[in-house]
Protein backbone atom coordinates (compact mmCIF):
# COMPACT_ATOMS: atom_id res chain seq x y z
CA UNK A 1 0.00 0.00 0.00
CA UNK A 2 1.05 3.58 -0.59
CA UNK A 3 -0.07 6.76 0.63
CA UNK A 4 -0.77 10.12 -1.79
CA UNK A 5 -0.42 13.17 -0.72
CA UNK A 6 -0.63 15.60 -3.07
CA UNK A 7 -0.64 19.69 -2.51
CA UNK A 8 -2.62 21.36 -5.26
CA UNK A 9 -3.74 24.50 -6.04
CA UNK A 10 -7.47 24.96 -4.07
CA UNK A 11 -8.99 25.82 -7.28
CA UNK A 12 -8.45 21.94 -8.39
CA UNK A 13 -9.89 20.30 -5.65
CA UNK A 14 -12.81 19.73 -7.50
CA UNK A 15 -12.04 18.59 -10.89
CA UNK A 16 -9.13 16.36 -8.63
CA UNK A 17 -12.09 15.31 -6.65
CA UNK A 18 -14.09 14.41 -10.10
CA UNK A 19 -11.80 13.01 -11.39
CA UNK A 20 -10.34 10.33 -8.86
CA UNK A 21 -14.24 9.70 -8.36
CA UNK A 22 -14.33 8.41 -12.25
CA UNK A 23 -11.18 5.87 -11.59
CA UNK A 24 -13.27 4.71 -8.54
CA UNK A 25 -11.62 6.00 -5.72
CA UNK A 26 -13.88 6.99 -3.40
CA UNK A 27 -11.38 7.56 0.08
CA UNK A 28 -9.47 10.50 1.05
CA UNK A 29 -8.22 13.37 3.26
CA UNK A 30 -8.28 17.25 2.37
CA UNK A 31 -6.69 19.38 4.82
CA UNK A 32 -6.77 23.14 3.46
CA UNK A 33 -2.93 24.35 4.57
CA UNK A 34 -0.93 27.41 3.57
CA UNK A 35 2.69 26.87 1.82
CA UNK A 36 4.96 27.74 -1.02
CA UNK A 37 7.58 26.33 -3.36
CA UNK A 38 9.09 28.11 -6.67
CA UNK A 39 6.07 30.06 -6.81
CA UNK A 40 6.32 33.92 -5.48
CA UNK A 41 4.17 34.91 -3.04
CA UNK A 42 1.77 38.27 -3.89
CA UNK A 43 1.52 41.74 -2.53
CA UNK A 44 -0.80 43.28 -0.32
CA UNK A 45 -1.51 47.06 0.09
CA UNK A 46 -3.73 48.50 2.99
CA UNK A 47 -3.34 52.44 3.02
CA UNK A 48 -0.32 52.39 1.05
CA UNK A 49 1.38 50.22 3.71
CA UNK A 50 2.75 46.87 1.55
CA UNK A 51 2.78 43.61 3.10
CA UNK A 52 4.52 40.50 1.51
CA UNK A 53 2.16 37.55 1.56
CA UNK A 54 4.41 34.27 0.69
CA UNK A 55 2.79 31.44 2.43
CA UNK A 56 -0.19 30.57 -0.14
CA UNK A 57 -3.42 28.51 0.53
CA UNK A 58 -3.02 25.46 -1.09
CA UNK A 59 -5.25 22.22 -0.28
CA UNK A 60 -3.34 19.16 0.31
CA UNK A 61 -5.22 16.00 -0.23
CA UNK A 62 -4.27 12.81 1.27
CA UNK A 63 -5.29 8.98 0.16
CA UNK A 64 -3.97 5.41 0.23
CA UNK A 65 -4.24 3.20 -2.56
CA UNK A 66 -3.13 -0.43 -3.29
CA UNK A 67 0.50 -0.58 -4.90
CA UNK A 68 -0.73 -1.80 -8.02
CA UNK A 69 -3.49 1.34 -8.72
CA UNK A 70 -0.56 3.94 -7.56
CA UNK A 71 0.22 5.07 -11.10
CA UNK A 72 -2.96 4.81 -12.34
CA UNK A 73 -4.01 7.33 -9.59
CA UNK A 74 -1.12 9.34 -9.87
CA UNK A 75 -1.61 10.20 -13.61
CA UNK A 76 -5.29 11.00 -12.88
CA UNK A 77 -4.75 13.32 -10.70
CA UNK A 78 -1.79 15.09 -12.36
CA UNK A 79 -3.97 15.50 -15.15
CA UNK A 80 -6.37 16.77 -12.87
CA UNK A 81 -4.47 19.62 -10.97
CA UNK A 82 -2.13 20.63 -13.73
CA UNK A 83 -2.40 23.98 -14.96
CA UNK A 84 1.09 24.51 -15.97
CA UNK A 85 1.94 27.25 -14.67
CA UNK A 86 4.45 27.25 -11.59
CA UNK A 87 2.19 26.70 -8.29
CA UNK A 88 0.97 23.76 -9.35
CA UNK A 89 2.37 21.42 -6.74
CA UNK A 90 3.68 18.56 -5.65
CA UNK A 91 2.59 14.98 -5.20
CA UNK A 92 5.12 12.62 -2.39
CA UNK A 93 4.38 8.54 -1.78
CA UNK A 94 4.90 6.82 1.38
CA UNK A 95 5.19 3.50 1.59
CA UNK A 96 2.35 2.32 4.19
CA UNK A 97 2.94 -0.34 6.78
CA UNK A 98 -0.91 -1.07 7.77
CA UNK A 99 -4.18 -0.07 7.19
CA UNK A 100 -7.13 -0.80 9.96
CA UNK A 101 -10.27 -0.08 9.84
CA UNK A 102 -12.15 1.11 13.64
CA UNK A 103 -14.98 -0.34 12.71
CA UNK A 104 -14.49 -4.00 12.88
CA UNK A 105 -10.46 -4.38 13.31
CA UNK A 106 -10.24 -5.57 9.92
CA UNK A 107 -6.87 -4.78 8.40
CA UNK A 108 -5.14 -4.84 4.65
CA UNK A 109 -5.91 -3.23 1.37
CA UNK A 110 -9.51 -4.74 1.30
CA UNK A 111 -10.14 -1.68 4.01
CA UNK A 112 -9.42 0.60 1.42
CA UNK B 1 -34.44 82.37 12.13
CA UNK B 2 -34.61 83.15 15.80
CA UNK B 3 -38.41 83.28 16.50
CA UNK B 4 -38.86 85.53 19.67
CA UNK B 5 -42.59 85.26 19.74
CA UNK B 6 -42.47 81.48 20.25
CA UNK B 7 -44.70 79.98 22.73
CA UNK B 8 -44.93 76.47 23.66
CA UNK B 9 -48.87 76.33 22.88
CA UNK B 10 -50.85 73.01 22.12
CA UNK B 11 -51.52 73.10 18.12
CA UNK B 12 -54.60 71.17 18.22
CA UNK B 13 -56.43 72.95 21.43
CA UNK B 14 -55.03 76.05 19.92
CA UNK B 15 -56.58 75.48 15.93
CA UNK B 16 -60.20 74.21 17.69
CA UNK B 17 -60.58 77.53 19.89
CA UNK B 18 -59.65 79.19 16.82
CA UNK B 19 -61.51 77.38 14.09
CA UNK B 20 -64.72 77.59 16.85
CA UNK B 21 -64.30 81.53 16.78
CA UNK B 22 -63.83 82.38 12.56
CA UNK B 23 -66.92 82.54 11.06
CA UNK B 24 -67.54 85.30 13.68
CA UNK B 25 -63.84 86.82 13.21
CA UNK B 26 -64.56 86.45 9.18
CA UNK B 27 -67.81 87.94 9.39
CA UNK B 28 -66.74 91.23 10.66
CA UNK B 29 -65.13 93.75 8.28
CA UNK B 30 -62.80 95.12 10.82
CA UNK B 31 -59.33 93.66 11.17
CA UNK B 32 -58.35 90.52 12.86
CA UNK B 33 -58.33 90.94 17.08
CA UNK B 34 -54.88 91.32 18.46
CA UNK B 35 -55.30 87.90 20.12
CA UNK B 36 -56.46 86.65 17.04
CA UNK B 37 -52.85 87.09 15.70
CA UNK B 38 -51.28 86.45 18.63
CA UNK B 39 -52.77 82.99 18.25
CA UNK B 40 -51.97 82.51 14.73
CA UNK B 41 -48.42 83.38 15.35
CA UNK B 42 -48.35 80.45 18.43
CA UNK B 43 -50.15 78.20 16.10
CA UNK B 44 -46.93 78.56 13.45
CA UNK B 45 -44.14 78.53 15.38
CA UNK B 46 -45.95 74.98 16.96
CA UNK B 47 -45.64 73.91 13.27
CA UNK B 48 -41.94 75.08 12.92
CA UNK B 49 -41.15 73.45 16.22
CA UNK B 50 -42.94 69.96 14.80
CA UNK B 51 -40.95 70.43 11.89
CA UNK B 52 -37.31 71.27 13.25
CA UNK B 53 -38.04 68.51 16.26
CA UNK B 54 -38.90 65.77 14.04
CA UNK B 55 -35.43 66.59 12.26
CA UNK B 56 -33.25 66.85 15.00
CA UNK B 57 -34.62 63.88 16.86
CA UNK B 58 -34.23 61.93 13.65
CA UNK B 59 -30.57 63.49 13.57
CA UNK B 60 -29.60 62.53 17.15
CA UNK B 61 -30.11 58.79 16.60
CA UNK B 62 -28.53 59.02 13.23
CA UNK B 63 -25.28 60.49 14.93
CA UNK B 64 -25.55 58.18 17.97
CA UNK B 65 -25.55 55.39 14.87
CA UNK B 66 -22.45 56.56 13.77
CA UNK B 67 -20.48 55.49 16.94
CA UNK B 68 -22.90 52.16 17.46
CA UNK B 69 -22.28 50.14 15.04
CA UNK B 70 -20.61 52.29 12.44
CA UNK B 71 -17.19 53.37 13.79
CA UNK B 72 -17.35 50.42 15.74
CA UNK B 73 -17.41 48.30 12.90
CA UNK B 74 -15.14 50.50 10.74
CA UNK B 75 -12.44 50.26 12.80
CA UNK B 76 -12.77 46.86 14.66
CA UNK B 77 -12.82 45.34 10.95
CA UNK B 78 -8.77 47.06 10.61
CA UNK B 79 -7.59 45.36 13.40
CA UNK B 80 -6.08 41.47 14.25
CA UNK B 81 -9.00 38.78 14.92
CA UNK B 82 -7.99 38.75 18.29
CA UNK B 83 -8.85 42.55 19.12
CA UNK B 84 -12.59 42.93 17.25
CA UNK B 85 -14.42 42.92 20.25
CA UNK B 86 -12.00 44.80 22.37
CA UNK B 87 -12.19 47.74 19.90
CA UNK B 88 -16.04 47.40 19.35
CA UNK B 89 -16.19 47.56 23.11
CA UNK B 90 -14.11 50.84 23.13
CA UNK B 91 -16.77 52.24 20.83
CA UNK B 92 -19.93 50.91 22.97
CA UNK B 93 -18.67 51.76 26.80
CA UNK B 94 -18.45 55.74 25.23
CA UNK B 95 -21.50 55.50 24.16
CA UNK B 96 -22.75 54.66 27.94
CA UNK B 97 -20.03 56.79 29.93
CA UNK B 98 -20.09 59.64 27.99
CA UNK B 99 -23.90 59.78 28.37
CA UNK B 100 -23.65 59.81 32.14
CA UNK B 101 -20.75 62.42 32.32
CA UNK B 102 -23.02 64.46 30.04
CA UNK B 103 -25.88 64.63 32.13
CA UNK B 104 -24.14 65.10 35.16
CA UNK B 105 -21.65 67.77 34.17
CA UNK B 106 -20.20 67.92 30.63
CA UNK B 107 -23.29 69.49 28.98
CA UNK B 108 -23.13 72.47 31.80
CA UNK B 109 -19.49 72.80 31.23
CA UNK B 110 -19.98 73.01 27.46
CA UNK B 111 -23.02 74.59 26.86
CA UNK B 112 -23.43 76.52 30.12
CA UNK B 113 -22.94 80.45 30.31
CA UNK B 114 -19.55 80.70 32.01
CA UNK B 115 -16.12 82.77 30.71
CA UNK B 116 -14.90 82.68 26.88
CA UNK B 117 -12.95 78.89 27.76
CA UNK B 118 -15.40 76.93 30.26
CA UNK B 119 -19.24 77.17 30.61
CA UNK B 120 -20.46 77.02 34.22
CA UNK B 121 -20.64 73.34 35.28
CA UNK B 122 -23.28 74.38 38.02
CA UNK B 123 -25.58 75.84 35.89
CA UNK B 124 -27.14 72.60 34.24
CA UNK B 125 -25.58 70.15 36.75
CA UNK B 126 -27.95 67.14 36.75
CA UNK B 127 -29.69 68.36 33.21
CA UNK B 128 -31.28 71.29 35.72
CA UNK B 129 -33.34 73.58 33.56
CA UNK B 130 -32.79 71.42 30.51
CA UNK B 131 -36.48 70.94 29.74
CA UNK B 132 -39.39 71.23 26.91
CA UNK B 133 -38.87 75.03 27.23
CA UNK B 134 -36.44 75.48 23.73
CA UNK B 135 -32.94 77.49 24.78
CA UNK B 136 -33.36 80.76 22.60
CA UNK B 137 -29.78 81.41 22.19
CA UNK B 138 -28.96 77.98 21.04
CA UNK B 139 -31.76 76.84 19.03
CA UNK B 140 -35.21 78.59 19.28
CA UNK B 141 -37.43 75.90 17.56
CA UNK B 142 -36.98 72.95 19.62
CA UNK B 143 -36.80 71.94 23.36
CA UNK B 144 -33.82 72.49 24.88
CA UNK B 145 -33.44 68.66 26.07
CA UNK B 146 -33.58 67.89 21.78
CA UNK B 147 -30.45 70.51 21.49
CA UNK B 148 -28.68 68.79 24.67
CA UNK B 149 -29.49 65.22 23.05
CA UNK B 150 -28.16 66.00 19.83
CA UNK B 151 -24.92 67.55 21.21
CA UNK B 152 -24.74 64.51 23.24
CA UNK B 153 -23.86 62.16 20.29
CA UNK B 154 -21.59 64.51 19.12
CA UNK B 155 -19.54 64.13 22.44
CA UNK B 156 -19.84 60.47 22.29
CA UNK B 157 -18.41 60.21 19.40
CA UNK B 158 -15.14 62.58 19.35
CA UNK B 159 -13.16 60.26 22.40
CA UNK B 160 -13.97 57.21 20.19
CA UNK B 161 -12.19 58.94 17.06
CA UNK B 162 -8.96 58.77 19.33
CA UNK B 163 -9.34 54.68 19.41
CA UNK B 164 -7.56 54.20 16.50
CA UNK B 165 -4.71 55.71 17.28
CA UNK B 166 -4.27 53.59 20.52
CA UNK B 167 -6.13 50.29 18.72
CA UNK B 168 -4.73 46.97 20.28
CA UNK B 169 -2.17 48.26 23.22
CA UNK B 170 -3.77 50.16 25.62
CA UNK B 171 -5.66 48.79 28.63
CA UNK B 172 -9.38 48.96 28.77
CA UNK B 173 -9.17 50.85 32.36
CA UNK B 174 -6.69 53.06 31.07
CA UNK B 175 -9.03 53.54 28.37
CA UNK B 176 -12.04 54.10 30.21
CA UNK B 177 -10.32 57.31 32.52
CA UNK B 178 -8.25 58.58 30.04
CA UNK B 179 -11.54 59.47 28.03
CA UNK B 180 -13.32 60.53 30.95
CA UNK B 181 -11.01 63.06 31.87
CA UNK B 182 -10.73 63.69 27.72
CA UNK B 183 -14.25 64.67 27.77
CA UNK B 184 -14.22 66.97 30.32
CA UNK B 185 -11.18 68.81 30.08
CA UNK B 186 -10.10 68.75 26.33
CA UNK B 187 -13.56 68.20 24.73
CA UNK B 188 -15.94 69.92 26.92
CA UNK B 189 -14.21 73.65 26.59
CA UNK B 190 -13.40 73.47 22.83
CA UNK B 191 -16.98 73.04 22.47
CA UNK B 192 -17.67 76.28 25.12
CA UNK B 193 -15.54 77.96 22.97
CA UNK B 194 -16.43 77.51 19.36
CA UNK B 195 -20.44 76.71 20.29
CA UNK B 196 -20.94 77.89 23.74
CA UNK B 197 -22.61 81.25 24.46
CA UNK B 198 -20.09 83.78 24.83
CA UNK B 199 -17.44 81.29 23.58
CA UNK B 200 -14.12 83.02 22.55
CA UNK B 201 -14.32 81.62 18.77
CA UNK B 202 -18.21 82.00 18.73
CA UNK B 203 -19.31 83.76 15.64
CA UNK B 204 -22.71 84.08 16.29
CA UNK B 205 -22.70 84.17 19.96
CA UNK B 206 -19.59 86.02 20.62
CA UNK B 207 -18.05 86.66 23.95
CA UNK B 208 -18.16 90.48 25.64
CA UNK B 209 -15.35 92.31 24.17
CA UNK B 210 -15.27 90.23 21.30
CA UNK B 211 -13.30 86.97 20.79
CA UNK B 212 -11.87 85.59 17.23
CA UNK B 213 -14.97 85.12 14.60
CA UNK B 214 -14.11 81.43 13.73
CA UNK B 215 -16.61 79.06 11.93
CA UNK B 216 -17.04 75.42 12.46
CA UNK B 217 -20.51 74.12 11.43
CA UNK B 218 -20.70 71.14 12.69
CA UNK B 219 -17.13 70.04 14.69
CA UNK B 220 -13.85 70.45 12.39
CA UNK B 221 -11.72 71.74 15.24
CA UNK B 222 -14.53 70.97 18.00
CA UNK B 223 -14.17 67.19 17.03
CA UNK B 224 -12.08 66.22 14.56
CA UNK B 225 -8.98 68.60 15.35
CA UNK B 226 -8.97 67.96 19.44
CA UNK B 227 -9.74 64.07 18.24
CA UNK B 228 -7.47 63.69 15.63
CA UNK B 229 -4.12 65.35 17.27
CA UNK B 230 -5.26 64.13 20.46
CA UNK B 231 -4.74 60.57 18.51
CA UNK B 232 -1.60 61.52 17.45
CA UNK B 233 0.14 62.16 20.93
CA UNK B 234 -1.61 58.72 22.30
CA UNK B 235 0.52 56.81 19.06
CA UNK B 236 3.68 58.96 20.18
CA UNK B 237 3.16 57.98 23.69
CA UNK B 238 2.11 54.83 23.87
CA UNK B 239 4.29 53.75 21.13
CA UNK B 240 4.21 50.94 18.39
CA UNK B 241 2.10 47.75 18.52
CA UNK B 242 4.56 44.95 19.38
CA UNK B 243 6.56 44.15 16.04
CA UNK B 244 5.09 46.81 14.38
CA UNK B 245 6.51 47.34 11.11
CA UNK B 246 8.45 43.53 11.72
CA UNK B 247 5.17 41.22 11.62
CA UNK B 248 2.34 41.41 9.18
CA UNK B 249 -0.80 43.98 10.95
CA UNK B 250 -3.46 43.20 8.07
CA UNK B 251 -7.02 44.66 8.84
CA UNK B 252 -8.84 41.08 9.83
CA UNK B 253 -12.20 41.95 7.69
CA UNK B 254 -12.21 44.79 5.51
CA UNK B 255 -16.43 43.69 4.45
CA UNK B 256 -16.59 44.92 8.45
CA UNK B 257 -14.88 48.24 7.68
CA UNK B 258 -16.90 48.70 4.65
CA UNK B 259 -19.97 48.32 6.34
CA UNK B 260 -18.95 50.50 9.06
CA UNK B 261 -18.08 53.33 6.53
CA UNK B 262 -21.48 53.02 4.70
CA UNK B 263 -23.46 53.19 7.72
CA UNK B 264 -20.94 56.37 8.62
CA UNK B 265 -21.23 58.16 5.70
CA UNK B 266 -25.37 57.63 6.17
CA UNK B 267 -25.04 58.84 9.62
CA UNK B 268 -23.35 62.11 9.17
CA UNK B 269 -26.21 63.65 7.13
CA UNK B 270 -27.33 63.68 10.60
CA UNK B 271 -24.06 65.06 12.36
CA UNK B 272 -23.71 68.14 9.42
CA UNK B 273 -27.63 68.42 8.43
CA UNK B 274 -28.53 68.24 11.97
CA UNK B 275 -26.16 71.10 12.66
CA UNK B 276 -28.60 73.25 11.00
CA UNK B 277 -30.48 72.72 14.19
CA UNK B 278 -33.60 73.27 12.21
CA UNK B 279 -35.13 71.52 8.52
CA UNK B 280 -34.58 74.23 6.51
CA UNK B 281 -32.68 75.99 4.12
CA UNK B 282 -28.87 75.26 5.29
CA UNK B 283 -29.86 72.04 6.53
CA UNK B 284 -30.73 70.78 3.37
CA UNK B 285 -27.34 72.94 2.30
CA UNK B 286 -25.06 71.30 4.65
CA UNK B 287 -27.15 67.65 3.28
CA UNK B 288 -25.84 68.16 -0.06
CA UNK B 289 -21.99 69.44 0.54
CA UNK B 290 -21.21 66.43 2.89
CA UNK B 291 -22.94 64.38 0.16
CA UNK B 292 -20.63 66.05 -2.15
CA UNK B 293 -17.27 65.89 -0.14
CA UNK B 294 -17.26 62.66 0.46
CA UNK B 295 -18.27 61.61 -3.40
CA UNK B 296 -15.32 63.83 -4.11
CA UNK B 297 -12.68 62.42 -1.88
CA UNK B 298 -13.62 58.77 -2.47
CA UNK B 299 -12.24 59.91 -5.79
CA UNK B 300 -9.12 61.68 -4.46
CA UNK B 301 -7.85 58.71 -2.87
CA UNK B 302 -8.75 55.84 -5.09
CA UNK B 303 -7.18 58.06 -8.06
CA UNK B 304 -3.69 58.70 -5.81
CA UNK B 305 -3.65 54.96 -4.95
CA UNK B 306 -4.14 53.54 -8.58
CA UNK B 307 -1.54 55.60 -9.40
CA UNK B 308 1.07 55.11 -6.49
CA UNK B 309 0.47 50.91 -6.32
CA UNK B 310 -1.17 50.57 -9.14
CA UNK B 311 -4.61 49.04 -7.57
CA UNK B 312 -7.43 51.51 -6.25
CA UNK B 313 -8.66 49.49 -3.49
CA UNK B 314 -11.95 49.12 -1.25
CA UNK B 315 -9.96 50.11 1.75
CA UNK B 316 -8.88 53.38 0.08
CA UNK B 317 -12.35 53.95 -1.10
CA UNK B 318 -13.53 53.74 1.93
CA UNK B 319 -10.83 55.84 4.03
CA UNK B 320 -11.60 58.45 1.27
CA UNK B 321 -14.85 58.54 1.83
CA UNK B 322 -14.46 59.39 5.75
CA UNK B 323 -11.84 61.69 5.05
CA UNK B 324 -14.00 63.47 2.49
CA UNK B 325 -16.95 63.62 5.19
CA UNK B 326 -14.31 64.97 7.93
CA UNK B 327 -13.02 67.50 5.66
CA UNK B 328 -16.50 69.15 4.85
CA UNK B 329 -18.07 69.30 8.18
CA UNK B 330 -16.33 72.73 9.28
CA UNK B 331 -17.73 73.90 6.25
CA UNK B 332 -20.99 72.10 5.63
CA UNK B 333 -23.92 74.89 6.11
CA UNK B 334 -21.01 77.25 4.54
CA UNK B 335 -20.43 76.68 1.24
CA UNK B 336 -21.87 75.57 -1.98
CA UNK B 337 -21.72 72.09 -3.93
CA UNK B 338 -18.99 73.57 -5.83
CA UNK B 339 -16.54 73.86 -3.12
CA UNK B 340 -17.77 71.34 -1.27
CA UNK B 341 -16.52 69.01 -4.76
CA UNK B 342 -13.14 70.72 -4.59
CA UNK B 343 -12.48 70.40 -0.24
CA UNK B 344 -13.43 66.83 -0.71
CA UNK B 345 -11.39 65.97 -3.35
CA UNK B 346 -7.93 68.14 -1.80
CA UNK B 347 -9.18 65.86 1.79
CA UNK B 348 -9.13 62.90 -0.38
CA UNK B 349 -5.62 63.54 -1.70
CA UNK B 350 -4.24 65.26 1.73
CA UNK B 351 -4.99 62.40 3.54
CA UNK B 352 -4.04 59.71 1.36
CA UNK B 353 -0.55 60.86 1.76
CA UNK B 354 -0.84 61.49 4.97
CA UNK B 355 -1.87 57.78 6.37
CA UNK B 356 0.72 56.46 3.26
CA UNK B 357 3.77 58.75 3.04
CA UNK B 358 3.99 61.13 6.05
CA UNK B 359 3.16 58.18 8.68
CA UNK B 360 5.98 55.48 7.16
CA UNK B 361 8.37 58.29 7.19
CA UNK B 362 8.16 59.61 10.63
CA UNK B 363 7.17 55.79 12.63
CA UNK B 364 4.55 56.52 14.67
CA UNK B 365 1.96 54.05 14.78
CA UNK B 366 -1.28 55.50 14.23
CA UNK B 367 -2.37 52.52 14.21
CA UNK B 368 -5.93 52.99 12.36
CA UNK B 369 -5.05 56.20 11.35
CA UNK B 370 -6.77 58.05 13.52
CA UNK B 371 -4.53 61.66 13.27
CA UNK B 372 -4.15 60.65 9.15
CA UNK B 373 -7.76 61.36 8.50
CA UNK B 374 -9.26 63.27 11.05
CA UNK B 375 -6.72 65.27 12.55
CA UNK B 376 -5.23 66.02 8.96
CA UNK B 377 -8.48 66.27 7.56
CA UNK B 378 -10.56 68.23 10.03
CA UNK B 379 -7.69 71.00 10.18
CA UNK B 380 -7.58 71.28 6.42
CA UNK B 381 -11.47 71.34 6.15
CA UNK B 382 -11.32 74.12 8.97
CA UNK B 383 -9.00 76.29 7.09
CA UNK B 384 -10.74 76.13 3.63
CA UNK B 385 -13.74 76.08 5.05
CA UNK B 386 -12.90 80.19 6.18
CA UNK B 387 -11.81 80.20 2.12
CA UNK B 388 -15.55 79.39 0.76
CA UNK B 389 -17.94 80.01 3.43
CA UNK B 390 -20.12 82.31 1.97
CA UNK B 391 -23.41 84.08 2.92
CA UNK B 392 -25.03 83.14 -0.05
CA UNK B 393 -25.76 79.43 1.62
CA UNK B 394 -25.90 81.05 5.17
CA UNK B 395 -26.72 84.60 6.11
CA UNK B 396 -27.60 83.86 9.76
CA UNK B 397 -24.30 86.31 10.53
CA UNK B 398 -25.33 90.10 10.61
CA UNK B 399 -23.70 93.32 9.42
CA UNK B 400 -26.02 95.80 10.34
CA UNK B 401 -28.81 94.83 8.27
CA UNK B 402 -27.55 92.85 5.83
CA UNK B 403 -25.95 89.45 5.79
CA UNK B 404 -22.25 89.80 6.93
CA UNK B 405 -19.16 88.47 3.96
CA UNK B 406 -18.42 85.22 5.92
CA UNK B 407 -15.16 83.94 3.91
CA UNK B 408 -12.58 84.58 1.36
CA UNK B 409 -14.99 84.53 -1.61
CA UNK B 410 -17.17 87.11 0.62
CA UNK B 411 -14.13 89.18 0.25
CA UNK B 412 -13.58 88.37 4.29
CA UNK B 413 -10.07 87.22 3.58
CA UNK B 414 -8.96 87.19 7.10
CA UNK B 415 -11.29 84.84 7.78
CA UNK B 416 -8.77 82.35 6.29
CA UNK B 417 -6.26 83.64 9.43
CA UNK B 418 -8.99 83.26 12.20
CA UNK B 419 -9.72 79.69 11.13
CA UNK B 420 -5.67 79.41 11.18
CA UNK B 421 -5.88 80.79 15.03
CA UNK B 422 -8.91 78.94 16.00
CA UNK B 423 -7.58 75.47 14.74
CA UNK B 424 -4.12 76.11 16.17
CA UNK B 425 -5.61 76.48 19.55
CA UNK B 426 -7.13 73.46 18.94
CA UNK B 427 -3.95 71.43 18.36
CA UNK B 428 -2.65 72.99 20.79
CA UNK B 429 -5.84 72.63 23.55
CA UNK B 430 -5.52 68.56 22.38
CA UNK B 431 -1.54 68.40 22.71
CA UNK B 432 -1.27 69.89 25.82
CA UNK B 433 -4.59 68.24 27.58
CA UNK B 434 -3.68 64.77 25.90
CA UNK B 435 -0.26 64.86 27.06
CA UNK B 436 -1.18 66.10 30.80
CA UNK B 437 -3.73 63.55 30.84
CA UNK B 438 -1.69 60.23 29.22
CA UNK B 439 0.90 60.64 31.71
CA UNK B 440 -1.60 61.31 34.71
CA UNK B 441 -3.54 58.12 33.99
CA UNK B 442 -0.10 56.38 33.14
CA UNK B 443 1.10 57.11 36.87
CA UNK B 444 -2.60 55.78 37.53
CA UNK B 445 -3.24 52.67 36.11
CA UNK B 446 -0.29 52.36 33.09
CA UNK B 447 -1.69 53.00 29.93
CA UNK B 448 -0.18 49.89 28.17
CA UNK B 449 -0.91 46.34 28.42
CA UNK B 450 1.64 43.75 29.58
CA UNK B 451 3.58 42.13 26.94
CA UNK B 452 1.84 38.73 27.20
CA UNK B 453 -1.81 40.46 27.13
CA UNK B 454 -0.95 42.43 24.00
CA UNK B 455 0.04 38.94 22.21
CA UNK B 456 -3.54 37.74 23.61
CA UNK B 457 -5.41 40.55 21.93
CA UNK B 458 -7.83 42.79 23.52
CA UNK B 459 -10.51 40.22 23.61
CA UNK B 460 -9.35 37.34 26.25
CA UNK B 461 -6.91 39.89 28.23
CA UNK B 462 -9.72 42.60 28.61
CA UNK B 463 -12.66 41.35 27.95
CA UNK B 464 -12.36 37.08 28.67
CA UNK B 465 -14.43 36.11 25.60
CA UNK B 466 -13.32 35.51 21.46
CA UNK B 467 -15.21 37.22 19.39
CA UNK B 468 -15.24 34.02 16.81
CA UNK B 469 -15.63 31.06 17.90
CA UNK B 470 -16.00 29.36 14.40
CA UNK B 471 -15.67 25.55 16.02
CA UNK B 472 -18.47 25.97 18.69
Amino acid sequence: MKKIEAIIQPFKLEEVKEALKGIGIDGMTVTEVRGHGRQKGHKEVYRGQEYMVDLLPKCKVELVVGDSRVEEVIKTLTAAARTGKIGDGKIFLYDVAEAIRIRNDERGESTL
Amino acid sequence: MKLSTFKPAWPWASLATLLASAPAAFGQATAPAPDKIAALEGLVSAAQTSGDNAWMLTSAALVLMMTGPALALFYSGLVRSKNVLGTMMQSFVLMALVSVLWAVVGYSIAFGEGNAFFGNPMQYFLLSGVEGAPNGDYAPTIPHQTFMVFQLMFAIITPGLICGAYAERMKFSAMVLFSTLWLLLVYCPMAHMVWGKGGYFNAFLPPAGGGIRAFDFAGGTVVHITSGISALVCAILLGPRKGYGKEPMKPHSLVLSFIGACLLWVGWFGFNAGSALGAGPVATSAFVATHFGAAAATLGWLGMEWIRSGKPSVLGGISGAVAGLVAITPASGFVKPGPALIIGFAAGIFCYLMCAVVKNKFGYDDSLDAFGVHGAGGTLGAILTGVFATNAVNSALKDGDKPAALGLIDGAGYQVVNQIIASGVAWAIAIAGSFVLLKLVDMIVGLRLSEEDERDGLDLSQHGEEGYNLES
